[in-house]
Parts: structure tokens; C-alpha cells; sequence
């Protein structure tokens, strides 16, 4: 990079970083303001001996309101979640996990949409037609994913085909040991996208998890198809795979890798460049959400640029206040990138230190 | 990581450098020593798809030209150079290799190499030995007078263990069978089915028949559900998915044992070097090494023999030629099977007899390395938790039974060495679906037999029969 370009991101940077402080203010102002907040955001003040309103100035004083706990979002009133200004709104519940124990909860009036127009911004035209219909290969049920590519279709133009999935069931099946049944059930799903593809010629792009996309492209010829552009997430996806995908699978459409979850939203894929070599590399949706790489052992201090960590997700909208959510999850921290001038994430997989078998199951 | 060996993914037999990696560390050292590439478990179905066409390919083949190939690739395999990766392997680089992984003495190495060696060298009487001397037409036409084989699967896929490389020479005869080879090596010892391949393919053998995948447990499970047969080798709990599913042959603990009948035991001195072969040998890590020597009497005295004579073992240099034990690679491995054992020796009715005959504790260190040395327990009856045991080092319960008991008592054993002369008892272990393979008199459990089935015949879990009448 010329001392120039260097330059320029620094204050692309820099602005960035501007632009986050007065997001915090706005949306700290939001949530703990009593005609606005969340019941529970307006409880929680009122336990403080200090006014977020008046001392959250930056991103960085959310540090004071410590680490969101995920027991928080477990059980109910669900309500306690809703904004006083939303109160009259049509609310969406959202959950995350729950093939054992009860799920986390969390309340939408409009994140979803504006998220996944956001990230439409994203997505290329020539992959992803305007006007042309969308395939939704993945986990249907009380999921975001499910209403949020729907979303996504209508949203450029198009109409979504469904196909029905319970990742639950998946997950229940294979910690059971019934890895023949799970393998049913994939092909089950397979099927179902299979008889919706033979019977809409229109559908051009597709939204899918990386086992559904191997599993889908055992049976048919992605191009003969007529996909051009895939949207693939929900699960970790490695390198390897990212490659293996490109190589092998996609016969030239093109490959949207994201990293998102109910929590934080939809985080974009850095454009492939050859020095990544596959690196499968997420900018979040700043200043709506920020992903950071913390040490594990103090995952206040942010780790430097190519450590590994624990990855540490803050989500900043009216919907929905999250400050330093330790996900299960560990990366690299990446630096800047033109388009996307603040902190990303390299190769995320599950936290290791956790030592929990992770079961992702086909979603 | 510069200069770290690279051991690819053999796709129909090209080398694929994977993104994902495992790094083996050196058993002393722990430093990385080798670098593996990992087959995503899509890449292997995807491949997989094929099998076909490689079963097409061998069957191009004639059998005496495959036999050709195997004396071909055994002196390759054992004085040659061969691709590693990016790199060239010599014979002794793989020796040192193998060693700098699993920690097997070189000495033990060699001995494994030289089995592998041998069974190439020898593949048609190997396959002979499994076929009871059918005629090659049968693999070459289907049928040879009016008998007609058919096989099974249109590829062998085999998940392999790291213990030691001799086990390798089980499934090579799958390829002399003209049935494609889809290997997943263990993590700590992928060179020598590495080596074997290119041995086979420098001499003459078509490349698209061997699928080499160096996986995680989920690619090793998506090469046993998509080949056709399959081999597993592991312990109880890694191999259970897949007890009772035809298609897959088992190969977990042996629980191989020495008996000895009524008749000899008062000559059981004449027969410890069998003992202590059986015990001792491969640093008794194989499922043909004895963990158990039932006897009618005399078991105190055969137990304090045994360990008077193992407690002799001590560990040694990997290059020392007198090396008899190896060390773990991973010492936490070590610590918890000593810590299992003498969990157990806490209880009635078993005594560590080597304890007394050796300097420390059954668990050394040794240039910073983990061994467990031999021990030898004596148990009061075959019901002791320990009188049925097997751990991947020279042990042994010696347990005394009534000769009427045998062998309901041994349970499924691999290998029976039965010293006996006795025509009731050998009736009655001859008649006993648990006894895997059977040596009567004083051969070592671990002395195989390259004409002889192993812990099922290959050829029938390969092959089947078909009833067939030919009038053209």
C-alpha cells in the first residue's frame, strides 16, 4: 500500500470510528431513555450508580456496562425486550439453539429487513438478478434466517421458494448417534429444493448451508440449473471448504459466504483476492453491529491485528441492544479493508477453549 | 511453517495440498514434524462418486499382472526412493519418520517394514491363503469351472490406526482382489500406507485406484458409508457405530491369550520365551500381542517368571537396536492408563507382580519421553476386572482357570495359543466361534501366518459366492 492509500484508510478509519462513537450515543440514548428503552435496558440503569446518557460518550465506554450475559435472552417476560417506542409495533421472536433446554430469545420489529437490505447492497446484480426468484435451502421454523432471505427476495424483486428444515431435529439425531437417519434427513431437504428447482425456472439464486450446497450439488449441476449466485452461511465454514466450494462445486456462480447469527445480524464477505488464499474473512454491519477478536483470558483488551481470540459481538440498533457478547466462537482479528474501514474476523470456528463438542448438524 | 514435510491428499491417486492442515508434532520433542492435509468430508463424497470407474480401471488388470505389480512395489517399498509430497522418501527416511511419530524404536520399525515387504513380495500366495487356492480366473473372468465370485462393494474403504505399521499389510490384498483402495490413515502414522501406494503405482499400478483421505472422525465415517466394504481399526468405542453392520469389518482389541492345558503345565517353564514373545514383541502394541495367559495351575510361578524377565525391559534410544518398548507419543495417554491400572489394583484379588522386580513405577520418563514399562498381574479368577484387559503396551494377566472352563471362560479372542496336546480341549477351542485364529503348541500369538485369514478373511468380506452353471 502507497504511503497515499495508507493515508486515506487511516481516515476512512478514522471516520469510521467517528461514525460508531455517535451511533453508541444515539442508540445508548435510545435504549435508556424511558420513553423509548426496553424494560430491561431502563432496569437495568436504574440498579447503575452512574447515567449511561450522560457518560457512554464513545464506543468504547460500553466497556462499563460489562458483558451481556446469554442467560438474559432464556426464558422471559420476552417482552421486557421491546422497545417503549415500539410498543405498538408488530413483534417478531426469533430464536437461537434449543435442540435441548430453552432457546434465546430475541425480539424484532424491523432489524431484519434492514439488515438484509443492507446487506442486498452487497450483493452483485449480475449474480443475484433483480427480479429473478430465490431458493431458500435452510432452516425454516422460528429462525430469523427463514423470513430474513424471504426478505432479502422481495426485497429485489423476487419471490423465495421454501423448503422445510428442523435443525433441532438434525442435532437431536446426531448426538443420538443415528447418523443414517440424519443423512435422511439431508437428503429429505435435498429433495425438497431439488422438486422446487425442476419446477420454477426462474429461481437464480439460492440461499444455503455449506453441507446442503455439497449435498445438493452430489445430485445437480449448479449452472444447469440456472443458479448464479449462492448465499452460504449458518454454520462455520473453513478455507478449505470455501475453496473446495469454488473449485468444485459453484461452476462459476458466485459464492457469498456469510457469518451472522439472531443476535447480531449479517456479517459480508470480504471480496476473494488471491493473497487471502480462501481465508474466509467477515466485515460486520458497522456501525449496526461490531465483531472484535478479545483475549479469552481478559476479553476486555482486544487482541492485536492477526492473533487469535474469542470473538466479542456488540449489536447497536433500536430493536435490539447488545454490549460484549462473548459468542462461542474464535478468529483472527483482521484489519481494515477499504470498503469496510473498521475491525473484521478471519476464519472463525467454534472456541476451542469452550471444549464442548460443537453439533452443527446439516444447518 | 518453512521446510516442514507436506503429505498430501492422494485424490484417485493425484496429490491435493488441502488448506486445511494437521500438524504431527515429533514424539520427544513435540515439535510439529509433519504437516497432513485434511480432506473436508464434501471433497470426500464428491470423489467418492467415482468408484466405479476406478473398479473399471483394475478390472482391466489381469490378477497375474497385479501380483506382478505387488513383487514389483515390495523391493521398491523396502530399498527405494519414493515421492513424499513434494519431497523423496528414502527407506531409512521413512523408518526415521515413522519413529519420529508413533516413537516405535527403528529396530521395531524395520521388523514392520520388512512384514509389509513380504506380503507384497508374496501377494499371490497371500491371496491364495485367503482364497483357499481358488484359480485366478476366478478375478480375471468371474468364474473358473463352475465357481463364480461376485464382489461385494466396488471399493474397500479402510479408517487405519497409528499403533504400527504392520497392520498395513491387511488390506493390501484388496488391491491384488482388484478392488480400489480408499484409505484414511491415523493421525500419527501416515507414511506408510503413503509409501505403499507409491510403491504400487511406481510399479506399474493405475493411480485412480487409490484414494488416500487424512481426515477428522466425520471423514473417516463418510468413507466407511460410501465405500461399498469397509475395515475400521480402534477401540471399543470409536468402532461401536458400526457394530452390526455387515459391510464393515471390525478390527478393535484382540484380547489374544496364551492357554496352557493340563497336560503341559508342569512344563510351563519350557514354554516362557513363547510367553514373553507373545507379551513383548512390537512393544506389544498389536492386537496379536497376548494380554492374557490362562492356566490350570502354577500361575503364581509363570507370573513371577514373566515379570522377573520383563522387568529386564527398559527404555532405550530409538536408533538402539536392543529398543523393545516404545513411548507414547502423548504422555497424558501414558498417565491415564497407568492411573487405570492401578485404579484396578486397588481392588481384591490381583497383584502387580513386576512391581517388586522393578526400580520404579510402572510409568518412566525417559529423555522426557512417556513409557509405560511391561507388567504382569496375577488375578485370583478370570471374573477380575483385570484377568481381561488390553492396553497398547506389554501387559499381561496371568489367570488361573479350570481347563474346563476354557474357552467359554477367554471370551472373543483374536489369537489362542494353546499349549496343549489335549484332544478334548482343542475340540472344543477348534469348535469355539471366539477364537479367532488358532495356534496349538508354542507358537507366539504374534507370529503370523501370511497364507492364513486374519481377524476375517478378506476375500469374504470382499467377494461373495454365486451359485453359477455355464453351458456356452
Amino acid at each position: 500500500m502507497t504511503p497515499a492509500a495508507q493515508n486515506q484508510m487511516l481516515d476512512k478509519t478514522l471516520a469510521a470510528r467517528q461514525a460508531l462513537d455517535a451511533w453508541t450515543r444515539e442508540i445508548v440514548q435510545w435504549h435508556f431513555n424511558p420513553e423509548t428503552g426496553c424494560p430491561f435496558w431502563l432496569e437495568f440503569a436504574h440498579k447503575l450508580d452512574w447515567d449511561p446518557r450522560r457518560e457512554v460518550q464513545t464506543y468504547a465506554d460500553l466497556d462499563r456496562l460489562g458483558f451481556f450475559q446469554d442467560e438474559w435472552l432464556r426464558g422471559g417476560p420476552v417482552r421486557r425486550w421491546i422497545p417503549r417506542a415500539y410498543a405498538n409495533r408488530p413483534a417478531y421472536v426469533f430464536e437461537t439453539g434449543g435442540s435441548t433446554g430453552v432457546p434465546k430469545s430475541r425480539i424484532n420489529i424491523e432489524d431484519f429487513r434492514i439488515d438484509y437490505e443492507d446487506f442486498s447492497d452487497e450483493l452483485p446484480d449480475e449474480a443475484f438478478p433483480r427480479g429473478s426468484d430465490w431458493i431458500m435451502i435452510g432452516p425454516s421454523g422460528p429462525r430469523r434466517l427463514r423470513l430474513a432471505v424471504e426478505h432479502l427476495a422481495q426485497h429485489r424483486g423476487g419471490i423465495c421458494f421454501m423448503t422445510d428444515l428442523d435443525p433441532r431435529w438434525v442435532i437431536k439425531l446426531i448426538k443420538r448417534g443415528k447418523i443414517d437417519e440424519a443423512e435422511a434427513y439431508k437428503q429429505h431437504v435435498v429433495e425438497q429444493a431439488l422438486t422446487l428447482l425442476r419446477a420454477h425456472d426462474g429461481i437464480r439464486c439460492m440461499f444455503t448451508t455449506p453441507k446442503l450446497l455439497e449435498a445438493l450439488c452430489e445430485k445437480i449441476s449448479l449452472k444447469k440449473a440456472g443458479i448464479r449466485g449462492v448465499f452460504c452461511g449458518g454454520t462455520e465454514m473453513t478455507p478449505q471448504f470455501h475453496r473446495f466450494a469454488v473449485e468444485e462445486l459453484l461452476e462459476g456462480a458466485y459464492f457469498a459466504p456469510t457469518y451472522g447469527n439472531t443476535l447480531m445480524g449479517l456479517a459480508v464477505h470480504k471480496p476473494r483476492l488471491p493473497e487471502d488464499n480462501y481465508a474466509v474473512i467477515y466485515y460486520p454491519p458497522a456501525p449496526r453491529a461490531m465483531i472484535e477478536v478479545v483475549d479469552p483470558a481478559d476479553p476486555s483488551r482486544v487482541v492485536e491485528y492477526g492473533q487469535t481470540g474469542r470473538v466479542r459481538l456488540t449489536t447497536l440498533t433500536r430493536d435490539f441492544f447488545m454490549p460484549r457478547f462473548l459468542e462461542r466462537d474464535e478468529a483472527e482479528r483482521e484489519p481494515p479493508y477499504e470498503r469496510y474501514p473498521w475491525d473484521g474476523v478471519r476464519n472463525v470456528r467454534p472456541f476451542q477453549a469452550l471444549n464442548k463438542t460443537v453439533v452443527e448438524g446439516v444447518y | 511453517m518453512a521446510g516442514l514435510l507436506h503429505i498430501p491428499i492422494l485424490r484417485a491417486g493425484d496429490p491435493y495440498r488441502s488448506l486445511d492442515i494437521a500438524r504431527t508434532p515429533h514424539y520427544r520433542t513435540r515439535e510439529p514434524f509433519v504437516e497432513i492435509s485434511l480432506a473436508n468430508v464434501g471433497l470426500i463424497r464428491r470423489d467418492l462418486r467415482q468408484q466405479q470407474e476406478a473398479k473399471a480401471i483394475l478390472a482391466g488388470f489381469s490378477a497375474s499382472e497385479l501380483y506382478g505389480m505387488c513383487s514389483r512395489a515390495a523391493a521398491l517399498f523396502g530399498e527405494s526412493s519414493l515421492p513424499l509430497g513434494d519431497s523423496a522418501q528414502s527407506p531409512e527416511d521413512y523408518v526415521r519418520q515413522v519413529s519420529a511419530t508413533t516413537g516405535l524404536p527403528n529396530v521395531m520399525v524395520r521388523r514392520n517394514m520388512q512384514k509389509i515387504r513380504t506380503v507384497l513380495a508374496d501377494m499371490e500366495t497371500v491371496v491364495n491363503g485367503l482364497t483357499r487356492h481358488l484359480d485366478r480366473d476366478v478375478f480375471d473372468a468371474g468364474y473358473a469351472g463352475d465357481v463364480s465370485y461376485f464382489p461385494r462393494g466396488d471399493s474397500l474403504g479402510v479408517v487405519l490406526p497409528s499403533n504400527s505399521p504392520g497392520v498395513h499389510s491387511l488390506w493390501i490384498p484388496a488391491f491384488a482382489m482388484k478392488v480400489p483402495l480408499v484409505l484414511k490413515p491415523g493421525s500419527a502414522e501416515p507414511w506408510t500406507p503413503y509409501r505403499i501406494i507409491q510403491a504400487l503405482i511406481h510399479a506399474g499400478a493405475p493411480p485412480q485406484v487409490f484414494g488416500y483421505y487424512p481426515a477428522d472422525h466425520a471423514g473417516g465415517g463418510e468413507i466407511l458409508r460410501q465405500c461399498g466394504r469397509g475395515m475400521v481399526f480402534g477401540d471399543v468405542s470409536s468402532t461401536r457405530p458400526w457394530q452390526g453392520d455387515p459391510r464393515i469389518e471390525i478390527h478393535g482389541p484382540g484380547y489374544s491369550k496364551i492357554v496352557i492345558g493340563e497336560d503341559c503345565i508342569d512344563d510351563w517353564e519350557q514354554y516362557l520365551d513363547v510367553m514373553l514373545a507373545s507379551i513383548l514383541e512390537n512393544s506389544g502394541r498389536s492386537c496379536i500381542n497376548a494380554s492374557g495367559v490362562w492356566v490350570p495351575r502354577h500361575a503364581e510361578a509363570i507370573a513371577e517368571a514373566l515379570a522377573q524377565r520383563l522387568a529386564t525391559v527398559v527404555p532405550r534410544d530409538e536408533a538402539d537396536d536392543a529398543a523393545q518398548i516404545a513411548p507414547f507419543a502423548d504422555a497424558g495417554v501414558a498417565g491415564r492408563i497407568a492411573k487405570m491400572i492401578d485404579g484396578e489394583l486397588d481392588s481384591e484379588g490381583v497383584r502387580d507382580v513386576t512391581a517388586r522386580y522393578r526400580a520404579g513405577s510402572r510409568l518412566a520418563i525417559y529423555r522426557g519421553c512417556s513409557y509405560l514399562l511391561p507388567t504382569i498381574v496375577l488375578c485370583d479368577s478370570p471374573e477380575h476386572p483385570l484377568a481381561n484387559r488390553e492396553f497398547l503396551f506389554p501387559f499381561a494377566s496371568v489367570v488361573p482357570v479350570s481347563q474346563a472352563e476354557i474357552p467359554r471362560a477367554l471370551g472373543p479372542s483374536l489369537v489362542v495359543t494353546a499349549i496343549t496336546r489335549d484332544r478334548a480341549l482343542i475340540a472344543r477351542l477348534l469348535a469355539s466361534p471366539n477364537v479367532g485364529r488358532l495356534n496349538l503348541g508354542g507358537i507366539p500369538t504374534c507370529r503370523i501366518s501370511w497364507d492364513q485369514p486374519h481377524e476375517g478373511n478378506l476375500f469374504d468380506h470382499l467377494y461373495a459366492r454365486r451359485a453359477f452353471q455355464c453351458a456356452v
